[in-house]
């Protein structure tokens, strides 16, 4: 059983199946234990555009968007000192690929993503969720080990850092494994009101005579 | 020549120790209206979020770590009076603090040379820490703004020149238009600030000094702060509410700071500072005593 639920909060257990997710839908809080590695910009390119082999094994777990603040301890061990969710948008021509390419299950990032990520959600069985942005003091205390660093040469934020998490979160389900997308939905809303307002406020300011 | 050597030293300590204070805790103004807006919230989701939030900046005091890993490219606004005896000095003290700072918080590397496109690792490089110059005739204090501003709240600012037919009804739609735009992932609760002049530049200037202003205080002219009221309300109406993703708050405050207009142009810009508004207002007299209103909390150990 992939997900648990403890003091009322739902947490995805790495490996998650397919099946796991079925019962998670925009909007749901969700928490992840088990296997996230940070990916980024450039990794993203080598496995979808260099076609290389992803060197930590990401199938049916999960990746977050984030450059850390890492400290070295040596003999190859290191600290989480800060680690934030970046704009998963920058990642959104690649995610399709990506996803069908390395079986992750669950992306974690900031803001929301469009279409790509949106199909390979529904086709392969994944979701994305929002870590709330700016809270990098409590994301990296989420973090129980760093258990190895991948492509390093591609330095401190863009390295494949493999750790192990507990209880990682709150994630908000910005788009499920159905396809339905969170803030493409909200942004309709927001753009209806947004116009409302304009109309309003236009009419007490004519302060030109 | 030994004492301002010895001043100089004291004042750059003062500065980096107070530049990395405010990378960890939240202004006093900004931590209690966040206290406000989430009392205010009643979604599950925006609750969490807000709780979050709070959690995270205990634990960055607690731990003493930046409570955001995006630690900014420091910016100050130093209003100097021509009698402060460090006058000659200010500028390069201030980015000889942020070097200092950058190791002893540590803040993140953040300065990329333009067209050499490489990151100097020291968060300094051409005109970077940006400071902006007023100089405060027959004074001897030195007051300085101290800013760090992430790349997601930098994103959305954005400043045009207006057609006076456009008015401030155009004002007002440029601003709303790109709180759906890129506000959404700026991190909101926002602090948005507008300047309203007469070019681009006099109005971008504007907008950053508007953000440096307290949250809750208004313009003093009658009508600016009445549109300082309506947009605070008309965004909040848009209901971005925590993180863009729903709630019935989108914004900490509308500041609107102005300055007189060619008859032929009206120009706007929009700056915006994420719920994370990190800035700091530190006052020094001639002879470096300090005042801070914008904290509490920060004790100064002196290294020099």
């Amino acid at each position: 059983m992939a997900v648990e639920i403890k003091d009322g909060k739902k947490i995805l257990v790495t490996p998650v199946s397919r099946d796991d997710l079925k019962d998670i839908h925009i909007g749901d809080i969700v928490y992840l234990s088990g296997d996230l590695t940070t990916c980024r910009d450039v990794a993203h390119r080598r496995v979808v555009e260099e076609g290389r082999q992803i060197p930590v094994d990401v199938r049916d777990a999960a990746i977050l968007h984030a450059g850390p603040i890492i400290r070295p301890l040596g003999d190859d061990k290191y600290q989480m000192v800060s680690v934030g969710p970046t704009t998963s948008m920058r990642m959104e021509k690649f995610e399709y690929e990506f996803v069908k390419t390395t079986g992750v299950r669950v992306i974690v990032g900031k803001g929301g993503m469009k279409g790509n990520t949106e199909r390979a959600c529904k086709e392969f069985g994944a979701i994305h969720c929002v870590f709330p942005a700016g809270n990098a003091v409590v994301a990296a205390t989420e973090v129980e080990e760093i258990v190895e660093a991948q492509w390093k040469d591609l330095g401190m934020p863009e390295t494949l850092w493999h750790c192990h998490v507990k209880e990682f979160g709150p994630l908000i389900v910005s788009i499920d494994a159905y396809g339905k997308n969170y803030f493409e939905e909200k942004k309709v809303e927001y753009n209806k009101k947004k116009d409302e307002q304009v109309e309003l406020i236009s009419r007490q300011v004519g302060f030109i005579k | 020549m030994a004492a301002e050597k010895e001043m100089t030293a004291k004042m750059t300590d003062i500065m980096a120790q107070f530049v990395g204070f405010t990378a960890k805790k939240l202004p006093d103004d900004v931590i209690a209206k966040l206290q406000e807006l989430r009392d205010k919230e009643d979604s599950p989701m925006a609750k969490v979020i807000y709780d979050t939030m709070f959690r995270n900046q205990e634990l960055a005091v607690k731990l003493n770590r930046p409570s955001c890993q995006d630690t900014g490219a420091l910016q100050f606004w130093v209003k100097c009076g021509t009698k402060f005896p460090l006058i000659d000095d200010v500028e390069g003290l201030l980015k000889e603090a942020v070097m200092q700072a950058t190791v002893n918080t540590p803040l993140r590397h953040n300065a990329v040379e333009t067209f050499d496109e490489y990151n100097t690792g020291k968060n300094v490089g051409k005109g970077l820490p940006t400071v902006w110059w007023d100089i405060v005739p027959h004074s001897d204090e030195c007051e300085i703004y101290t800013y760090m501003a992430g790349g997601g709240c930098t994103l959305p600012g954005n400043a045009t020149v207006l057609m006076p037919g456009e008015g401030y009804e155009g004002i007002t739609k440029f601003v709303l238009d790109r709180m759906t735009s890129y506000g959404l992932n700026a991190c909101p609760p926002l602090l948005v600030g507008v300047g309203v002049a007469t070019s681009v530049e006099t109005a971008a200037l504007n907008s950053k000094k508007a953000l440096m202003r307290p949250i809750g205080s208004h313009n003093p002219n009658a009508n600016a702060a009445k549109m300082e009221r309506l947009l605070e309300d008309g965004i909040n109406a848009i209901g971005l509410g925590p993180q863009g993703m729903g709630g019935h708050y989108s914004v900490m405050g509308v500041n609107i700071e102005n300055t007189a207009r060619h008859p032929s142009a009206i120009g706007v810009a929009v700056n915006v500072g994420c719920w994370s508004h990190r800035r700091g207002h530190i006052v020094f007299d001639k002879d470096l005593n300090f005042r801070i209103d914008t904290h509490t909390g920060f004790e100064y150990k002196p290294t020099v």
